[in-house]
């Protein structure tokens, strides 16, 4: 199916779910709402026009620094004031990022139909939740735990959900861009 | 008889099991010999890939990409590159598209080596991992050539790659893939018809295609369970759809399988880069003898700082040897025709100051390559499955998120389905088998 007629057949479907749709650069992403997540997902993987049987990636994004200058991290600016420069035109322009602060992102793939589908579901809050996919997915557990590790995204109905690259002791959730790059945390170890 | 007591056993492997591929935890609970019980911990190699992204530039970040899968980090500089290049709206020439499809192919070919070899070794067969790290070194010799390094090879730039392949490339390559399919036929005969290799493989650890689907495993993996999807040729990227080559597919979804998909595939990459190397467009037009004389580049810069240009007008700069393959004259085949994405050659720098402009403008701090607002998908196939970028870019100099969907994630976390129910003594194979390279896994 053309990017397009996969947008408009999830539209059609949840009418109500879904918030915005593009194809920046032919990627087809759709902005749903975090709602009937699980139900949509289901849709997804076993309706006969989708058939998207691989979870292939499940991310989130921090937008609360979108546009905005950031700090430089480990590289301090030189002081000369520089005009940037023109940003590379583009024909299709990207519609901007949801307003909420955080998105989880999914991107699927179906086998059969060869595919791709972008999902992006905008959430809010500091202790932001949605549904988790691991009933559909058995991929999803550790993907959701990562996300949880690093944005601090609950993800609801989960079996097992902590840390997975950090530790336990680790306080603060790293990806989230109120974290500085170069703050240092004790390592834990066994008490001597 | 009273009923006898029995309870489960938690053994611990890891984290620096001399069996494990890098440092990972097993925690398994055992009934005798049947593991029951699994449970993996990861994240001790851990070192922030993703935060470290977004606080350099885009040409920034392919330093960390080398030490994603170090055992391939062509493929991962290419995929990250591609990312970045759809982002941008621009593509490489046909020459640079060849390069980096034959090296990553070499890169494939050393993945599965190191891989094969090992498991081979961790079963005993020692002789076979010998014969392949010898392969491989033939191969890394080719990288080495090539990139100037044989592991942190920070080939692949945005919109190209740093050098042209150097002077009898072709002929070393050939002749390294002699020796590679030698040693291909020597392991054959040492592992695949060998009882005890046979035995401690097929069987173990198996997975369903539904499973390994459910789990988003990809690559080899999920070939050798009967499903033949590959990147390369259901969604084709770079030059990819214009190479022959097969897809080989197990049914059994085993060890076995994955050995016996692994081998096959480097036979199709060392197709895939004869095929390259057969139809690579020609490398660089020969600069004129009567101008094109090399001289030192400190030379030159002097020359140009006394504006005396006719003295410098065609000719090539003597750079650093860390520059080979990129001058002028080759310059075209390697680099997109953008000048805002990619440095203008060492002769342009030097001689002109449309060149030094173009140069400041990419390298200096606030300024750099600056793609459109925008988010993108990149998947690549990477020697243990597909290998995805998703780059968001706000507009600025910097990536706002770059995200790499690791193809032994997602084969760790089905680990627990593929060893339960196996004996322990099963765990070293199966474990062999998932290639789980820790730089990829925990990023």
């Amino acid at each position: 199916m053309t990017t397009q007629a996969l947008i408009e057949t999830l539209k059609s479907r949840f009418p109500e779910e879904v918030k915005g749709s593009h194809s920046y650069r032919g990627d087809a992403t759709v902005v749903v709402a975090s709602g009937r997540l699980l139900e949509l997902c289901r849709t997804l993987k076993e309706d006969a026009a989708f058939q998207m049987n691989l979870l292939m990636d499940l991310t989130a994004v921090d937008f609360s620094a979108f546009g905005q200058v950031r700090p430089a991290g480990f590289f301090v600016p030189s002081g000369v004031a520089a005009h940037p420069q023109v940003e590379i035109p583009d024909a299709e322009p990207w519609p901007g990022p949801p307003a909420a602060r955080f998105a989880v992102v999914y991107h699927f793939y179906s086998i059969a139909l060869k595919h791709r589908l972008r999902l992006l579901v905008p959430v809010e809050g500091d202790d932001p939740e949605v549904d988790s996919l691991s009933p559909l997915w058995g991929g999803a557990d550790w993907l959701e735990r990562e996300v949880w590790d690093m944005f601090g995204i609950r993800f609801r109905g989960h079996p097992n959900l902590k840390r997975i690259l950090m530790y336990e002791e680790f306080v603060g959730y790293p990806l989230r861009k109120d974290y500085p790059v170069n703050r240092r945390q004790p390592l834990i170890g066994p008490v001597n | 008889m009273a009923e006898l007591e029995t309870r489960d056993m938690l053994l611990n492997v890891g984290p620096a099991h001399p069996a494990m591929h890098g440092i990972i935890r097993i925690v398994t609970r055992l009934d005798g010999e049947v593991m029951v019980d699994v449970d993996v911990e990861i994240g001790y190699l851990h070192r922030g890939f993703e935060k470290m992204s977004e606080t350099v530039d885009y040409n920034g970040v392919i330093p960390y990409t080398d030490r994603l899968n170090y055992v391939s980090p062509l493929i991962n500089n290419m995929g990250y590159c591609m990312a970045v290049e759809k982002l941008l709206g621009i593509s490489v020439p046909e020459r640079c598209h060849y390069i980096r499809v034959i090296l990553s192919e070499i890169s494939r070919i050393t993945d599965h080596l190191t891989c094969v070899g090992a498991s081979a070794m961790e079963l005993g067969a020692f002789t076979v991992f010998l014969y392949m790290i010898k392969a491989r070194e033939f191969l890394w010799e080719l990288v080495e050539m090539a990139t100037g390094a044989r592991l942190t090879v920070s080939y692949c730039r945005v919109g190209g790659v740093k050098g042209d392949l150097p002077a009898g490339f072709a002929e070393a390559c050939a002749g390294a893939l002699k020796e590679t399919r030698k040693v291909l036929e020597e392991s054959d005969a040492l592992l695949t018809r060998n009882r005890i290799f046979v035995d401690r493989m097929s069987g173990t650890g198996r997975i369903s295609s539904e499973d390994a689907i459910s789990y988003g495993i990809t690559g080899p993996f999920l070939r050798a369970c009967g499903v033949d999807y590959d990147v390369r040729k259901d969604c084709p990227y770079s030059v990819y759809d214009r190479l022959a080559f097969d897809v080989p597919v197990g049914t059994q979804g085993d060890n076995f399988d994955r050995y016996l998909v692994r081998m096959e595939e480097m036979q199709q990459s060392i197709r895939i880069v004869e095929q390259a190397l057969r139809d690579i467009p020609d490398g660089p037009i020969q600069t004129n003898p009567e101008t094109g004389r090399p001289i030192p580049a400190s030379e030159m810069v002097d020359e140009a700082k006394m504006g005396n240009i006719v003295a410098i007008a065609g000719r090539q700069a003597v750079a650093d040897p860390t520059l080979d393959g990129s001058a002028k004259s080759q310059h075209a085949n390697i680099s997109a025709p953008e000048k805002r994405v990619f440095l203008p050659p060492k002769e342009d720098a030097y001689g002109n100051i449309e060149g030094l402009m173009q140069h400041f403008k990419l390298v200096m701090h606030g300024h750099g390559i600056r793609p459109p607002r925008g988010e993108v998908y990149f998947p690549v196939e990477g020697a243990n499955g597909e290998l995805g970028f998703y780059v968001l870019s706000d507009g600025s100099g910097r990536p706002y998120r770059v995200r790499v969907r690791p193809p032994c994630f997602a084969i760790m976390s089905a680990l627990p389905k593929l060893l339960v129910g196996d004996m322990i003594a099963d765990l070293t194979p199966t474990f062999g088998s998932v290639n789980m390279i820790g730089g990829e896994l925990d990023r």
